[in-house]
């Protein structure tokens, strides 16, 4: 078994750290790689897109060649997950802020994102989020966040913070607007695992 | 939503906000243009200027925050983060930046100091600041002070990449010589490097400042980003290195691509080919003792 974490940019280390915690917790061996190029995803039975800038990210996934191995590990059902900016790039469509960039898209998710959902980072906030998998709350940072606007059919929400979807999934994949990796809590991460275990 | 329920500016979410800058290029800009050409080069995020440090360096006078609308225009430019720079000490500039939107603070020794004793308080910001530092003692007392981020100092504005080097090797190199240390000597150590004793036993358990830790001061070129990520960097600034070289475009790009490539030469040949010629700057060691940057801050 092996886990990939995409390494382009972002909290690389923090979800490495965050999945080798959660194999560690339910005994699992398997190992985690970092994805700077193409050649890797292929061989990866789940994947993890970080937070990070997703203009930067999104430009550099093509540059490299491995949007195209993500879209085909989607096409084979494997569990993958985008956390903050990876929300943004497994959606099908942007907003305008989205569009303005030439934001490209993995379109692995029925969903249409808001890129900077809540406002600048003076304005970012940490928040009890309930999620329906948990029995208590989970403290959810949200950095420069983005948000789910319009969901499909085949999408699952998740969470919510107003009328902003914050959590959702859809088959094997999950996204999050917040990001699970910054705090000690791994509930979230198991969450992704048990689509692999 | 319960609002009163959001927290917001805890040190979690502005040490967050640098640990997403990880692995990226942030790049000085002084107008919308140059920001959209950073952002289209794949930079993380774009620091608003009035001018870039080597003509900061060539005007001399008092260097201050950029007027409000040059920052104002930028943010509304670009998706990016964006930064802006503020005097050292200088609390008021740090609030209108935030007022602004501004992202992130730099406390910048390329600015004229504003406060020759003390720097902010940057704890009683909701926004993040990133500070320069030559050695662990500076970076720990940045850090104590509030820094969500730090960066080398180098000598801004020269396009000369030694002194980034120079300062990453100390700061990694007083890093690596906690380890092993019983918990007297480290306490020592802090006494003797002016630096909380929290923040050095952290750094020993840690092996690593417990914040990001970028390079700057005179990164200019695709294999000097490179090299500062090859001695450990989490990530690069470059100040006038993109928009005083012959192409900045390509420049811009070169600079991405051979941070997320830094440790193939094969690529790093390849991303600095026919790039146009760098920034012409100008050798540390020529510069007049007065008009040395980094020896701004303490």
């Amino acid at each position: 078994m092996k886990l990939g974490v995409i390494a382009i940019q972002g909290d690389v280390s923090e979800h490495v750290d965050a999945l080798e915690k959660a194999l560690k917790q339910r005994g699992e061996k398997c190992e985690v790689v970092t994805i700077k190029h193409r050649g890797i995803v292929p061989e990866c039975d789940a994947l993890v897109l970080p937070g990070g800038e997703s203009t930067t990210l999104g430009k550099l996934l093509i540059r490299e060649g491995i949007a195209d191995e993500i879209k085909d590990m989607n096409a084979a059902g494997k569990p993958i997950m985008g956390t903050c900016a990876g929300l943004i790039l497994l959606a099908t469509a942007g907003d305008e802020q989205v569009a303005k960039t030439h934001q490209h898209l993995l379109g692995l998710m029925d969903t249409r994102v808001n890129r900077n959902a809540f406002g600048r980072q003076r304005d970012s906030f940490e928040y009890e989020l309930e999620l329906p998998f948990l029995e208590t709350p989970y403290n959810a940072v949200f950095i420069r966040a983005p948000g789910i606007v319009e969901a499909g059919e085949d999408v699952k929400v998740l969470a919510e913070i107003d009328d902003m979807i914050v959590a959702a999934e859809q088959g094997n994949v999950l996204a999050m607007a917040f990001h699970p990796e910054l705090t000690e809590d791994l509930r979230v991460h198991q969450y992704f695992l048990d689509k692999l275990f | 939503m319960e609002l009163e329920k959001l927290r917001h500016g805890t040190e979690l979410i502005k040490r967050g906000f640098a640990k997403m800058q990880k692995g990226g290029v942030i790049m000085d800009v002084v107008n919308p243009e140059q920001a959209k050409i950073a952002e289209e080069a794949g930079a993380v995020a774009v620091m608003a200027l009035q001018a870039v440090p080597a003509d900061i360096r060539k005007e001399g006078g008092v260097a201050r925050m950029a007027d409000p609308k040059i920052i104002s225009e930028i943010i509304e430019s670009v998706t990016i983060p964006v930064m802006g720079k503020a005097r050292i000490g200088h609390f008021v500039e740090a609030e209108i930046l935030e007022a602004l939107g501004v992202d992130m603070v730099d406390e910048s020794e390329v600015l004229t100091p504003a406060d020759h004793k003390y720097h902010i308080d940057k704890t009683e910001f909701t926004v993040p600041f990133v500070c320069g530092a030559r050695n662990l003692g500076e970076a720990l007392r940045r850090i104590n002070e509030g820094a969500a981020m730090i960066r080398t100092k180098g000598e801004a504005g020269t396009g000369d990449v030694s002194e980034a080097v120079k300062h990453m090797k100390q700061i990694m190199g007083e890093v690596r010589a906690l380890k092993g240390k019983s918990r007297e000597e480290l306490i020592a150590v802090a006494r003797e490097i002016e630096a909380p004793i929290e923040l050095v036993l952290e750094t020993a358990e840690m092996q690593r400042i417990p914040v990001v830790n970028f390079a700057a001061g005179g990164v200019a070129t695709p294999a000097d980003a490179a090299l500062m990520m090859r001695m450990g960097a989490d990530g690069v600034f470059v100040g006038s290195g993109i928009f005083k070289s012959e192409n900045p475009e390509k420049m811009a790009k070169a600079i991405v691509e051979a941070v997320n490539n830094y440790d193939n030469p094969q690529v790093l040949a390849e991303v600095s080919k026919g790039i146009g010629a760098g920034m012409k700057g100008i050798s540390v060691d020529s510069i007049p003792e007065g008009d040395i940057l980094q020896t701004r801050g303490w």
